[in-house]
């Protein structure tokens, strides 16, 4: 098996005139995660979305297993999980459906694996309910559900804690804690510290 | 297990099909629009089939077109907004072929329903029977086209706000060879010749619309990502 490990060697990206990433390095191996702090327009959303490929690098590369993430970008991804600021559900499918459409792109899904995720996140009980009737809290567990289902060796997570509760604070820090103890690799841009177990590296941006 | 390319395309056919089933206001919007237009001729120019059959050809073509063009904004719309179009160039997929599935969907959804829809307002502007395959035909592939060139223009519109009137503009003149071939099938089958010459090369310009038109429009859409 290929070895997990994610380095970025000096990123640059500009937006117009602002330098948002200015010679950023990292680097996080298996069961490492590091935590990215910074003021809001920091850069945080843009480093995560640079490291997954979404945004092309004006300077710098980004290493997956020393290799270079650019050169097979489909290769890559089936390996990363992203979660956005916005969990990417539909208003008018149900909680299953959403899972089944989103997750099932990338791999073939039982509805089994399904319900099993869902009880994971605790949103065992209103699976079946249509995304639109779910709170801001709910919605981000179902994405949650999503983030496990990929069963992708890196995560790329953004806030993943947003509106959710104490109980989900915690979810997120034993899900994160979960992924690490399976030599996963995690990146997480936040606010407040997750409530994981192992004391997570910080890597602090400053506003451009 | 990984699913294959073709799975994935056949889920997010799937899956937008099931929306349209959930939403449908949206998609009835186009069609209602088409059945305005078409009915709105016969009150304005003559109650005389003799003379709507001479226009009935044009009317139904640029109504079927402006109705395409009016659907095309929803193509990416939601999809880019709550993150979906992100997790797609992210599934490790080829996006060529989930915007293929996508447009599909969307021709699916306004395309051929406008195309059935259109013998009927076809006969109240007096288009004989024996045509109707002339209307019925020539529409279901022009329409195909205009989603595929309009799929381009929709992914190239995503980063603008109120995208209406710059994706029609896009798209229009792309859209003319369409509107042109189109409506000349619909009125030599009108006539009753045969109108097979044009359909052929509506066909043709279908063929090259499914090779290259995905490729362009998936480019587009990560460009709009970044």
């Amino acid at each position: 098996m290929l070895e997990r490990r994610i380095q970025a060697e000096h990123l640059h990206l500009w937006r117009g005139e602002r330098h948002v990433l200015a010679g950023i390095d990292l680097e996080v191996g298996a069961g490492e995660m590091l935590q990215v702090t910074g003021a809001n327009g920091s850069g945080k959303t843009t480093l995560l979305r640079t490291l997954c490929g979404l945004m092309r690098l004006e300077d710098g590369r980004v290493l997956w297993s020393g290799r270079n993430v650019y050169e097979d970008l489909p290769a890559f991804h089936s390996q990363v999980v992203y979660l956005g600021h916005e969990p990417p559900l539909k208003a008018d499918l149900t909680a299953r459906e959403n899972l089944h459409y989103w997750v099932g792109i990338r791999r073939s899904l039982s509805a089994a694996d399904i319900t099993a995720a869902l009880t994971r996140v605790g949103a065992g009980a209103w699976g079946d309910q249509p995304v639109r009737t779910l709170s801001a809290g709910q919605k981000r567990r179902v994405a949650l559900a999503g983030v496990i289902l990929f069963d992708a060796p890196l995560w790329l997570l953004d806030e993943p804690a947003t509106n959710l509760d104490g109980a989900g604070q915690q979810l997120v820090g034993s899900l994160i804690d979960g992924q690490l103890a399976a030599a996963g690799v995690v990146i997480a841009a936040v606010h407040q510290e997750l409530p994981v177990r192992s004391a997570p590296r910080r890597l602090e941006l400053s506003a451009a | 297990m990984s699913t294959s390319a073709l799975q994935a395309a056949w889920l997010i056919l799937a899956r937008d099909l099931r929306l349209a089933v959930r939403r449908r206001g949206q998609f009835v919007q186009p069609l209602a629009f088409f059945a305005i237009v078409t009915t709105l001729f016969p009150l304005s120019i003559s109650p005389e089939l003799a003379r709507l059959r001479e226009i009935a050809s044009g009317v139904l073509w640029v109504a079927a077109l402006l109705a395409a063009l009016l659907a095309l904004e929803f193509l990416f719309r939601d999809d880019a907004r709550d993150g979906t179009l992100e997790q797609y160039a992210l599934s490790g997929q080829s996006l060529t072929w989930l915007v293929f599935a996508k447009t599909t969907a969307h021709w699916l959804l306004t395309g051929v329903p406008l195309a059935l829809m259109a013998p009927l307002a076809g006969l109240s502007l007096g288009v004989p029977y024996a045509a109707l395959a002339g209307i019925i035909a020539p529409i279901a592939l022009g329409t195909l086209v205009l989603s595929l060139i309009g799929a381009i223009g929709a992914a190239l519109t995503l980063g603008v706000r109120r995208s209406g009137v710059l994706l029609t503009l896009l798209t229009l003149p792309l859209a003319m060879p369409v509107l042109i071939f189109g409506a000349q099938a619909t009125d030599l089958a009108i006539r009753g010749a045969s109108f097979a010459a044009p359909l052929y090369l509506l066909s043709a310009m279908a063929v090259l619309g499914v090779t290259l038109a995905p490729l362009a429009a998936s480019a587009a859409v990560r460009i709009s990502l970044e």
